[in-house]
């Protein structure tokens, strides 16, 4: 039986205050700006957008406010907010054959067309505290080269050519919308992925280590890791023209993986996939090795009982915001819940004693 | 200039590089709203591995309306982001663009956004490029 209790409203505006005033610190510092986090806090904006499942810098970087720091809090907001939005459509599938890349790095080979370009990376730094930015530190400007007008190809079609790397299927699947329609077990690789995509940085890199570890061990070489912008296409439906409606970045990273090979089919590398908003450079790659990892009935591998190819397990517990939610809702009164459970073990108890 | 390209431009463009284009020229127009300016979300698809199915990978969010000039032109407004006016501001040039004003509108509007965007990717690149690896062999034991 549910007990209505009433009270504690002075309190929770009293609290709500509190958090107000200490969200906005020392009244001697300059406020934040939006526009300070959108330009200086870039990576953590472009992860709540990720996980938020929302493109929008203006509207990340006020969550990131709102929520002092907090990521998962601001991504809340983020899925709070997404979920008003009326639905104009869907976009045709984005082309990062076309992409304008910052970054484009290969593991797999050296000498490739498009060469090997770092971007701003923080690969080779030396992870020392750099206290000149304590100070107003002299920027160095970055250096220009002049830029051949080459196409920048995916890597992978090298190997593709020479088949010893298994074809992406396309049977021209209509993916479901799991932001739309629950996800149903066994999922489609496609609604994995939409899954993947939004899911948790910190819980995608914990179950992608692990398949390094040896959990489901598929040795991954990072074919490709691109990172830049895109056009996201849009038809309008008034006029029937297709247009560039948005540009974003993105990151994409095309994992290669060992296979041995079976009785059908001879041996041949096979593929993870990862695709992020941002510059999300570790989430992409993970995300391509557990999409990997998963994919272990369809490439006819053992199911080893590794985390990481457990489906289920990975789809129900990827997305932080139900985890937190069903978590953090712990911490809001369960007194009457726990009377019943104290008055139980207290009989029991009392049973006990006189049975003794 | 094909509806399709000014379209594109005028929606990816920087917000405030428009409206100051706009506002320098302050042109005056009547209209009547067909639909007046909502935001909203598409969702951006992706494909598996490059070339495999598609998949969804996320929203972005859009603001769109829809006008009616007095000239009796209709303007469309589709612009990244949650900008009212820039999708207003959008949805009269669309409009403008079918009359006697289009070779103003291109010269001091649309190819200056264009410019502008060209400049901002080739800037990207060539810094890109100045992060491309150069290596070389180091010749081993004697020679």
């Amino acid at each position: 039986m549910y007990v209505a209790v009433k009270g504690g409203e002075k309190a929770i505006e009293n609290a709500h205050n509190w958090l107000s005033e200490i969200r906005r610190g020392d009244v001697n510092v300059p406020n934040l700006e939006i526009d300070q986090i959108k330009e200086q806090l870039t990576l953590s904006v472009e992860r709540v957008m990720s996980e938020g499942s929302l493109y929008d810098t203006d509207l990340a970087a006020l969550a990131i406010k709102q929520s002092r720091g907090d990521l998962i809090e601001a991504i809340f907001l983020i899925r709070a907010y997404r979920t008003t939005l009326p639905r104009f459509g869907t976009s045709p599938p984005i082309k990062t054959d076309d992409m304008v890349c910052m970054r484009r790095i290969s593991a797999t080979y050296k000498d490739i067309p498009g060469k090997q370009k770092l971007g701003p990376t923080f690969d080779y730094t030396h992870r020392l505290l750099d206290f000149s930015l304590l100070a107003e530190g002299n920027i160095p400007k970055a250096e220009k080269r002049k830029v051949l007008k080459e196409k920048i190809p995916h890597v992978l079609r090298f190997l593709n050519k020479e088949g010893l790397i298994q074809k992406e299927k396309n049977n021209n699947y209509q993916p479901k919308d799991i932001t739309r329609n629950p996800l149903e077990f066994p999922a489609n690789r496609s609604e994995r992925l939409q899954s993947l995509s939004r899911a948790d940085e910190g819980f995608l890199l914990a179950l992608a280590y692990s398949t390094q570890r040896g959990y489901a061990r598929n040795h991954a070489f990072v074919g490709e890791l691109r990172i830049g912008y895109v056009k996201v296409k849009y038809n309008i439906p008034e006029l029937d023209i297709e247009i560039d409606i948005a540009e974003i970045i993105v990151t994409e990273c095309e994992s290669v993986n060992q296979f041995q090979g079976s009785k059908k089919t001879p041996a041949q590398f096979t593929r993870g996939y990862g695709l992020t908003f941002g510059q999300l450079e570790r989430k992409a790659v993970s995300m391509a090795l557990v999409d990997r990892a998963l994919r272990w009935k369809e490439i006819g591998e053992e199911f080893v009982g590794a985390p990481a190819q457990d489906e289920e397990f990975v789809l129900s517990h990827c997305d932080n915001i139900q985890a937190t939610g069903f978590l953090e809702h712990l911490k809001l009164p369960h007194y009457v819940d726990f009377q019943s459970e104290l008055e139980l073990v207290r009989r029991i108890r009392k049973e006990y004693e006189k049975n003794k | 200039m094909e509806r399709k390209f000014w379209l594109s431009t005028l929606a990816t463009c920087n917000d405030a590089h428009l409206t100051s284009l706009w506002e320098k020229f302050g042109i005056e127009v009547n209209f009547t709203w067909l639909r007046k300016p909502e935001i909203g979300s598409i969702m951006c698809q992706g494909k598996i591995g490059v070339t495999g199915n598609n998949f969804n990978f996320g929203e972005v969010t859009i603001t769109r309306c829809q006008l009616k000039t007095s000239q009796g032109k209709i303007g469309h407004g589709y612009v990244q982001g949650r900008n009212k006016h820039k999708a207003e501001i959008v949805a009269i040039c669309d409009a403008l663009m079918q009359t006697s004003k289009r070779d103003f509108l291109i010269k001091n509007i649309i190819r200056p956004l264009v410019v502008s965007d060209k400049n901002l990717k080739k800037d990207v690149m060539s810094k890109s490029e100045s992060t491309a690896v150069d290596f070389f062999t180091l010749v081993r034991g004697e020679t």
